[in-house]
């Protein structure tokens, strides 16, 4: 099976200026250090990590909306460059992208009708009578009644108007959707709804989901395969399941044994020390290192790369944990 | 029985809204024991938040409070500004969602904390930056000496939440409201936090009210938990009964909204509908229009919050009832 997405030894990395603002010695901050994925037709890869991982970077990158220092990204069997040519015009269409603050995505001085319409007239797809026709079927799918048409986006609640945005998103029929925390600025009790919109839309319209949170109860719920990124790199990457319930890397297993949740209430957490370093001074051999309650002096001197596991999984790891499950299936 | 540390009475706020009022906490009564964590939770706009700044007397001059507080058993109606202020820090201590933002940026943090140590126990200050520098190794920032000539931008977002909670401390607080005090946090550092948080009301016995949209980590490390929804309490319970046995169809729906990480993967049973405007309350019971089991009477009254158990309240007129979420699902 060709996956409709292909991304190789992704790198960005930015040149900055160290401690001492203006006048501190030039640094590298590798938000992005080599990843690599693919993600096969009508799947969900989701992303996860904390905050400066490089999980919005490498969005942004294999979009192309912002120029890689190296690799490549294959979209449906064609590069994808950040030259903004005709090829790169018409393959924005194909691949879309859902934010997280949905009224910062929209604009408020233009109803939902309007909005919803804007991407096909700027595409010019179809005659003026075909969009609005378009609109009405798009909306209905994401679960906008036509009388949301001639609102703005003020008079809506957090939920419509992630609807709106993805209604903006699909009326492109695009192949690929980047969902970027789509679901953290809502409400629990609508997060579902958008949950379970998404889950339908990608079986309806055949969509793959690139999805990235930091909520891995989230892209449990979403997910076909989870990759893990620490530091610009990708430290694990495997089945939902087998990565939530066995996680192979300490970090994931660190990562999974933090969420709290009503199920695990009053179970002891191995907390993980210390704050993530910065992505200016990455220690070195593994980045994790510093943090690891496994580290070994091998860990200290040599990177690891991300190799294969016996059950199909990946993972960057010289001594990943292989038996012991983090937490028992309830 | 011993009195309680604070009591809340009919507690309700209006704001004022385009020359109308709009009432935004609608008779909230709560207690709070000795050395107890209350979580209470729900989603935006359920007012708990509005109830913690009323109770500590926060809210803006232009909002209207009604209702009583009781610390001690002594109403604090009465009380001045500057008694008010000696209430807040040294008998009820406030940390919010985004430390760094609580925090002042043009000063030093040891400088901070040490003011906090004179306001409340009257130390001279050199004795307060000595205190400053126990409390921060107290909350386990590493090397405390120097980071207390930090300013707040030098500290990561959780080292700066350990300084607030550290400045929450200094006053020997009976009662620590900790206002979403993860939220903006990674969540390995939100593990942190929560652990830290629980230490500390082991060592000190100091009551802890959590306020948070999280069931996860209202979970974690409380004792006892109140929902709220469009300004009222709905539910009340130990924390384990409130989890294996949700009375409220709210609770319920909750519950089954919120995906896990463990357990069989599920499809979510999302809550129809979205929550009400408050200016714009439906009639009756305010969740009636997005409940499963609402009956006819449910739009005609509002249900109270009624003791269903020794130590658990619940407002719904269907308590008890089927539940309904499994049925939809």
């Amino acid at each position: 099976m060709s996956a409709l997405l292909e991304v190789e030894g992704l790198v960005k990395h930015y040149h900055v200026r160290g401690g001492g603002g203006l006048f501190g010695a030039p640094v590298v901050l590798k938000a992005v250090d080599g990843v690599s994925f693919a993600i096969p037709a009508g799947r969900t890869l989701g992303l996860v990590g904390e905050s400066g991982c490089g999980k919005s970077t490498t969005a942004r990158l294999v979009l192309g909306t912002l120029a890689r220092d190296d690799g490549q990204v294959m979209f449906d069997g064609e590069p994808v460059g950040s030259v903004r040519d005709a090829r790169w015009r018409s393959q924005r269409r194909a691949m879309q992208m859902v934010y997280q603050d949905p009224l910062s995505a929209l604009d408020r001085r233009l109803t939902v009708g309007k909005q919803v319409m804007e991407p096909a007239l700027v595409h010019g797809l179809g005659a003026a009578a075909e969009r609005h026709e378009k609109a009405l079927s798009i909306m209905d799918a994401v679960g906008l009644s036509s009388r949301f048409f001639d609102r703005y986006p003020h008079e809506l609640s957090g939920g419509q108007r992630q609807r709106v945005v993805l209604a903006r998103a699909l009326i492109l029929s695009p192949k690929l959707l980047v969902c970027d925390e789509p679901i953290s600025a809502l409400d629990v009790s609508i997060q579902a709804q958008v949950i379970n919109l998404l889950v339908d839309l990608q079986e309806k319209f055949s969509l793959t989901y690139l999805f990235i949170s930091h909520d891995l109860k989230v892209v449990r719920q979403v997910a076909h395969e989870v990759a893990v990124m620490y530091l610009g790199r990708v430290v694990e990457r495997g089945d939902p399941e087998a990565l939530f319930h066995a996680p192979a890397h300490p970090y994931t297993q660190a990562l999974v044994g933090a969420i709290p949740t009503p199920r695990t209430r009053g179970r002891a957490r191995a907390a993980l020390q210390g704050d993530p370093p910065s992505p200016i001074n990455t220690p070195p051999g593994c980045s994790f290192h510093p943090r690891c309650p496994r580290a070994e002096a091998r860990c200290r001197s040599e990177a690891p790369l991300l190799r294969p596991l016996d059950d199909g999984r990946f993972a960057a790891c010289h001594f990943p944990v292989l038996s012991t499950p983090a937490r028992e299936a309830a | 029985m011993t009195v309680p540390l604070i009591e809340l009475k009919d507690l309700t706020v209006d704001f004022p809204v385009g020359g109308n009022w709009v009432r935004a906490l609608h008779g909230v009564s709560l207690t709070i024991r000795r050395g107890e964590a209350l979580g209470l939770v729900g989603e935006s706009g359920s007012g708990k938040s509005v109830t913690w700044l009323a109770a500590t007397k926060l809210l803006p001059a232009k909002a209207r409070i009604d209702g009583e507080v009781l610390l001690d058993g002594k109403p604090i109606q009465g009380l001045t500004r500057d008694q008010m202020a000696g209430v807040r820090g040294k008998r009820v201590a406030l940390i919010f969602q985004d430390p760094t933002s609580s925090l002042n940026p043009v000063h030093r943090v040891g400088t901070q904390i040490a003011e906090s140590v004179r306001l409340h126990r009257g130390f001279d200050a050199a004795a307060a930056r000595a205190e400053a520098k126990r409390l921060l190794d107290r909350v386990h920032i590493p090397s405390a000496a120097r980071r207390l000539d930090d300013y707040p931008h030098e500290l990561s977002g959780g080292t700066n939440q350990r300084v607030m909670i550290a400045m929450a401390l200094a006053g020997e607080p009976d009662l620590l409201v900790a206002d979403e005090p993860t939220t903006a946090l990674d969540v390995t550092i939100q593990a942190q936090i929560l652990d830290l948080l629980a230490e500390m009301r082991r060592e000190t016995g100091m009551a802890l009210v959590l306020i948070s949209h999280d069931l996860g980590i209202v979970a974690d490390i409380t004792d006892r938990v109140a929902v709220m929804y469009a300004g009222r309490i709905v539910e009340e319970a130990p924390v384990d009964a409130l989890f294996d046995d949700p009375r409220h169809p709210y609770t319920q729906g909750l519950l089954a909204a919120l995906p896990d990480v463990a357990g069989p993967r599920r499809r979510l049973t999302a809550i129809p509908g979205q929550v009400p405007n408050p200016a714009a309350l439906p009639p009756g019971c305010a969740f009636a229009p997005r409940c499963p089991a609402a009956i006819s009477g449910c739009v005609t009254a509002i249900p109270s919050l009624d003791a269903v158990a020794a130590d658990r309240r619940t407002a719904c007129f269907r308590a008890g009832h089927a539940t309904p979420w499994e049925i939809a699902a």
